[in-house]
């Protein structure tokens, strides 16, 4: 035994050898993840951002896409993304607030739970496989918006499901205790306790899956979605529900892989426009969320 | 026998000698047995503390008071539980009047994330049609109950406060305030003092003594001591089952059942 106390030991220096290696393995690991990210963004403005305009965002493509701007894909993807998510935020939401302040834990509720947590991760595929066959096809609304939103509706459904039952579940069981035991009935503890404390959470998975929408290809394809379409521009109502579309992701894929000789920077413009769209929107949903997290405190 | 003021029932009628009882009563969650086969009456007017260590089924069998067992899982009940002279598992009766009724305060302070005003006429607002809502009926209604808990002085130029940053002994006299509006003729405390300090629960305890003779009230204590001090009757139970009810001075001089002195003495619990 040493003498003197509190001086280092053998031990005591191997633990400090593994806290170093912990701290860079674990820092170098932020570092693979941002670091791509951030290349990725650098290059998409580098390659793009010349191509960038108002008239580039307004005007619709001309020359077999190798020319004009990207305006009926803009306006076909706001049209998807608006839809698809007014279609399913409410569903989803209520179905959670069903699930997670009324359902019994019974084995029914914990097959409809299994259910939520597997549909979110089935590939956009099939969901487009499955808008296809029920939406186009066995519903009569043939290959159009309505169609197509549908389609996404259906693909972030669970995904709503999930983030706004998790959101529910963090407001304290004893704010609810505190309602029953006033005689609140279960919608008024929800109307006036649960929902005001959850709304944070609940817009924040709504909005993530904006993104989302926003980004897919594949359930859009089958469903709604074209190559190209001209439609009127400067006004928001070009589209009506029935007319098939244009979108951002569907455009980015024909561009790079449909259309020879296409401009170099056409491509990362595209992506460039999707990926403000989406950060934009994400932005919004940032200030909300502070602004309502702002008001809550327990 | 004085006559019945506070309830809004038949006013000619005298005030029940009992305003708790159970017969038979047992109780399941799934498989397990946590209570089995209570029979008591609890006085009107008075505090009785429930004593017995932990998982003995007192926290339980005071929630059958106001059925708020049955939000938390699967329970089955056999027995006769009576509040105020009438079995509450009887078909028609009304589980909101009676929550409205039977109050009850928890462990840990649980005001709403609301104003403390909000806090006091949040019952009010969920019970009334809002046009009935006068604001000076809810000034007043709050007023009187936080005088009663005695938190009018301290928060009269506060009530837009957030009630969930208020010091946890005001917070816990607010729990019993928000109760009040309803009138009340129960109020069920589980445990009130255990996360307050000595002074929180000196308050707490003194505001009981202040609530006495209006409100009948039934404490779960951990904390011999107090059941001591502020209960006037006194049940000890043990593994789902009540051992001995009494005069508190006779279950802590001369308890009759053996187990009841052992625990007393601090053998076990």
């Amino acid at each position: 035994m040493s003498a003197s106390p509190f001086t280092v030991t053998p031990l005591v220096r191997r633990n400090m050898r593994r806290e170093l290696a912990a701290r860079i393995v674990l820092g170098a690991m932020v570092a693979a993840m941002v670091l791509p990210l951030l290349a990725i963004i650098a290059y998409l403005v580098a390659k793009g951002a010349p191509l960038i305009s108002l008239k580039f965002l307004t005007t619709n493509p001309t020359h077999g896409m190798r020319e004009g701007g990207i305006w009926s894909a803009l306006l076909g993807t706001i049209y998807l993304v608006v839809i698809a998510l007014a279609v399913s935020a409410p569903i989803g939401v209520l179905c959670a607030v069903y699930l997670n302040e009324y359902a019994k834990d019974n084995w029914l509720t914990r097959i409809i739970n299994l259910a939520v947590v597997n549909l979110a991760g089935v590939p956009s595929i099939v969901h487009a496989l499955f808008g296809l066959g029920a939406f186009v096809l066995f519903a009569g609304i043939g290959r159009s918006i309505l169609a197509a939103s549908l389609t996404l509706a259906i693909m972030t459904l669970p995904v709503i499901i999930a983030s706004t039952k998790e959101a529910l579940a963090a407001v304290p069981m004893s704010f609810r205790e505190a309602c029953w035991n006033v005689g609140a009935s279960r919608w008024q503890t929800i109307w006036s306790i649960v929902l005001p404390n959850s709304l944070s959470g609940i817009l924040t998975g709504v909005i993530l899956q904006v993104s989302r929408t926003a980004g897919e290809t594949a359930p859009i394809m089958f469903t709604g979605a074209v190559f190209f379409k001209k439609i009127q521009p400067g006004t928001l109502f070009a589209y009506s529900l029935t007319d098939q579309c244009m979108a951002l992701s569907m455009h980015l894929y024909t561009v790079t892989t449909q259309v020879t000789n296409a401009p170099e920077p056409l491509p990362y413009a595209i992506a460039l426009v999707l990926l403000g769209a989406v950060l934009a929107v994400n932005a919004a949903s940032i200030i909300v969320r502070s602004l309502l997290r702002s008001r809550k405190k327990w | 026998m004085t006559i019945f003021t506070g309830y809004s029932g038949d006013l000619s009628q005298p005030k029940l000698e009992y305003s708790l009882a159970t017969r038979g009563l047992s109780l399941w969650y799934d498989q397990f047995k946590a209570l089995d086969d209570i029979t008591i009456s609890v006085k009107t007017g008075i505090i009785t503390s429930l004593i017995g260590p932990s998982g003995c089924g007192k926290t339980t069998l005071l929630r059958c008071f106001n059925r708020i067992n049955e939000r938390y899982g699967n329970v089955t009940v056999k027995g006769e539980v009576t509040v105020m002279g009438r079995n509450i598992y009887d078909p028609d009766v009304s589980l909101i009047e009676l929550r409205k009724t039977v109050g009850m305060v928890f462990q840990r302070p649980n005001p709403l994330p609301i104003s403390v005003y909000e806090n006091v006429v949040f019952g009010l607002r969920l019970h009334s049609e809002s046009s009935a809502l006068k604001r000076s009926l809810l000034d007043a209604a709050v007023e009187k109950a936080l005088t009663e808990v005695g938190l009018w002085n301290d928060l009269k130029d506060h009530l837009d406060r957030k009630a969930t940053a208020l010091q946890l002994e005001q917070q816990q006299k607010l729990c019993v305030a928000r109760l009040l509006p309803l009138k009340p003729e129960i109020i069920l405390l589980d445990e009130p003092c255990s996360a307050l300090d000595v002074n929180g629960t000196r308050a707490i305890e003194e505001l009981m003594f202040s609530l006495k003779g209006r409100y009948t009230m039934l404490i779960v204590t951990h904390n011999m001591a107090q059941a001591r001090r502020v209960g006037d009757e006194c049940i000890f139970m043990l593994l789902g089952r009540v051992i001995e009810h009494g005069r508190t001075e006779d279950i802590f001089l001369n308890p009759r059942d053996p187990r009841t002195a052992e625990y007393i003495e601090g053998r076990y619990g």
